[in-house]
């Protein structure tokens, strides 16, 4: 059992939970993810790491209630346990192995989608502490929906924020910051890192396309065990079939087939949708 | 005159009702029928089924015990050999093994040897049997990797011997492919499996869920800063395999470890459980082992026509005979000589079918085994909305990444001697992530074996 610390909302059906797992702090590294079980009949979920402190042995999720096993977890109170947290799975990022040497004159571009802000934070601050610059773009449709805009501040070279109705910072998409900082503000990047909605990823890398930006995204796709057993991970790379949770969680975003990926992603939605109405009928309906 | 009296036949679940439930097929057998059974054996002075068994039971020795009603005698007779009998009584293929060169066999039905063990087995589960004693605590400590049958069996020996062992288990729950593979309906998990790792805690062994050794932990932290004198892999061989045909990324094409694991380790065919499984209407289950017999039977149980596609004939099916057997009682459909080419979707990404071949056997390859040929021009479609591919599994590479120094050949598999020990020193391994997936037998067998390696390395300081 793995108990809840701290837990606070950080937007609406977005709550921060911090969680005692010394063996996965120990080993945590920027990129990774854990698989949270909610209790004996919840489902095994994939959730990112949006932060890991190895000395206190707690690692922080940060989790959107969509589903019938988000919702009871973010129903639990600190104190309550999770009945299952393993990892840290999937390979950590590229730069992680990199020596100082060939990380020192890199400039990094984070574009950081909705609740994907999360998973971009810890990536961040190994740089800053590592001495590498990195401008973060975050995404969302209105300010009320933006997270770790404090924190990112604070290990970002430059912060960005765009929201789709211009609440705060950029009016308009991720997509169209990019353009703007490399075009208007002659902006010079090595690599992006783009992590949020599948469609979001899509587009950015799109976007970077155009300017030969490489770019490496972190694909959120269905799995049960997340050790390379199952296969539901699956994704075309290349041309070639890999899976997520052992071969990435990062890939090479130019190469990803996405709409495949978007596809794929929906495969248990209309069940999704089913238990939905069920846990709704038996926990809110009284 | 034994071998007058016919095979005691097996009580079963009515087809047509097991169909739709996930109880146990197979009921067992009773005390009498057991001993009525257990008459059949001739006793040969020299047994061939000892010598057909992978652990080499002596099966004349418990069938005596059983015949005499000393079933705790028989139990002891038992685990002299195999640690865990009431799960390879239900899930070896003893008509390759021990009954398959019963010499009953040969103008009539072998002793049911499987069904002997298993009733024993159950038995002592029942009565609560310690049919062996723990040597004293000798302050060593064993690490496990997986909580299959390899580390389980490797589990026991080491902590009757006397060692401090504690196993790691990457899944949420005890048991590896037992709980997450092998289905309900043939191996019980709360009345077989879970008694049996209840049994090695009373020896003292403990079990850590939720850890990944090459990612949680490695076997370098394992040996340098957690004070384990050595360490026993026995990871299994989990990885799916995929045929690499068009259309296999569509939605409805799964791996037959997905929809198992959805099935019962998720237990999402229970109402109660929130993890979903896709069953759909068709489900064309393509291999012949006992995982697609596994995986077609429980997509039936979930309310779908359920076919086979295998692209030998029946008679090189590799699963279990009674396993085709169950199956066929149970409706399902099986189509031999038939290999798919293409599966095929719908505009919106939905598997609509398969696109297949018809095939021929040619000459034997190197398994011995006839290899199949396409037949010119006899593509077809077969309807269905969910594939299922049982085509085999592999060794996870993470424990070969993650550790220094440890060899695997070319399929992955980690290189180890007779006696399990591995190109590491102080790093054993046995079961499948040695051997490629095989049988429980096999695996309990080879973690046995490297039990007695680990004790004489650390009786021999470690050299």
């Amino acid at each position: 059992m793995f108990k809840i610390v701290e837990k606070r909302p950080l937007a609406e059906n977005i709550w921060l939970l911090r969680v005692e797992a010394p063996r996965v702090a120990q080993s945590a590294l920027p990129g990774q993810f854990v698989i949270v079980r909610v209790d004996e009949q919840g489902e095994r979920v994939p959730l990112t790491i949006a932060d890991f402190d190895p000395a206190d042995g707690t690692v922080t999720i940060v989790i959107q209630t969509i589903g019938v096993s988000t919702r009871k977890m973010c129903a639990l109170a600190e104190g309550d346990c999770l009945a299952d947290f393993a990892g840290p799975l999937g390979n950590p990022s590229e730069f992680v192995k990199m020596s100082s040497e060939e990380l020192r004159d890199r400039r990094y571009l984070f574009v950081a989608g909705g609740v994907g802000t999360a998973p971009v934070y810890p990536q961040v601050k190994w740089l800053h502490e590592h001495g590498v610059a990195a401008d973060v773009i975050i995404g969302a449709k209105t300010e009320s929906m933006l997270i770790y805009t404090d924190e990112m501040a604070a290990v970002a070279d430059n912060l960005y924020i765009a929201t789709d109705d211009g609440s705060r910072g950029f009016k308009g998409m991720v997509t169209g910051k990019i353009k703007e900082l490399i075009e208007t503000e002659g902006k010079h990047y090595d690599e992006c890192v783009a992590i949020g909605p599948m469609i979001m990823m899509k587009f950015v890398t799109l976007t970077t396309r155009e300017y030969s930006l490489p770019t490496t995204v972190s694909l959120n796709a269905l799995m049960v065990d997340g050790t390379g057993m199952c296969g539901a991970c699956r994704v075309s790379v290349d041309g070639r079939m890999l899976f997520t949770c052992v071969d990435g969680p990062e890939f090479d975003g130019h190469k990803v087939d996405f709409d495949e990926a978007m596809r794929r992603q929906s495969m248990y939605r209309s069940h999704e949708a089913q238990a939905n109405e069920k846990h709704k009928c038996d926990c809110y309906g009284k | 005159m034994a071998n007058k009296i016919p095979r005691v036949s097996v009580r079963e679940q009515d087809p047509r009702v097991r169909a739709t439930n996930f109880d146990e097929v197979c009921y067992g057998y009773d005390g009498e029928e057991a001993r009525t059974e257990a008459s059949r054996c001739l006793g040969c002075k020299n047994p061939r089924c000892v010598a057909a068994c992978p652990v080499g039971i002596n099966i004349p020795a418990f069938i005596g015990k059983v015949l005499e009603g000393d079933m705790a005698a028989a139990s002891a007779v038992i685990a002299e050999d195999s640690s865990l009998p009431s799960i390879c009584g239900r899930v070896c293929p003893q008509e390759t093994q021990c009954e398959g060169s019963c010499i009953l066999g040969i103008k009539g039905e072998p002793v049911a040897i499987g069904k002997l063990e298993r009733y024993v087995g159950d038995w002592s589960l029942e009565n609560d049997c310690k049919s062996c004693d723990k040597a004293p605590a000798n302050g060593h400590r064993v690490a496990v990797i997986g909580s299959g049958p390899s580390g389980l069996a490797c589990a026991s020996d080491l902590a009757k011997t006397g060692y401090d062992v504690t196993v790691f288990e990457a899944l949420h729950k005890l048991g590896g492919v037992l709980v997450y593979g092998i289905p309900e309906f043939r191996l019980p998990k709360e009345r077989i499996v879970a008694r049996e790792i209840d049994s090695l805690r009373e020896l003292g062994v403990k079990f850590e869920t939720d850890v990944v050794v090459g990612r949680t932990i490695t076997i370098d932290s394992l040996l340098d800063d957690e004070g384990f004198d050595a360490v026993f892999i026995g990871s299994g061989a989990g990885l799916p395999r995929f045929m690499g045909i068009e259309g296999e990324n569509l939605n409805g094409v799964v791996s037959a470890n997905e929809f198992l694991t959805r099935a019962n380790l998720m237990r999402a065919y229970d109402e109660g459980y929130d993890t979903p499984i896709y069953v759909g209407k068709r489900v064309a289950v393509v291999g012949g082992g006992n995982v697609a017999m596994d995986a077609v039977r429980t997509a039936k149980r979930l309310g779908a026509e359920a076919t086979i596609i295998y692209r030998r004939s029946e008679a090189e099916l590799p699963a279990r005979r009674e396993e085709v057997h169950h199956a066929k009682e149970e409706g399902i459909e099986f189509r031999m000589l038939t290999n798919p080419t293409r599966v095929l979707g719908t505009d919106n990404g939905w598997v609509r079918g398969l696109n297949c071949v018809e095939m021929e056997l040619g000459e034997p390859d190197e398994s011995g085994r006839r290899s199949p040929v396409v037949k010119e021009g006899s593509d077809f479609e077969l309807e269905c909305d969910v594939v299922i591919m049982a085509l085999g599994t592999s060794p996870n590479p993470l424990l070969k990444q993650t550790t220094e120094g440890l060899e695997t050949n070319r399929r992955g598999c980690i290189v180890a001697d007779e006696a399990g020990a591995t190109t590491r020193k102080g790093v054993f391994a046995g079961g499948d992530a040695v051997t490629g997936a095989a049988t429980v037998i096999l695996a309990m067998g080879a973690g046995r074996r490297a039990a007695r390696a680990i004790d004489e390395y650390i009786r021999n300081g470690k050299a």
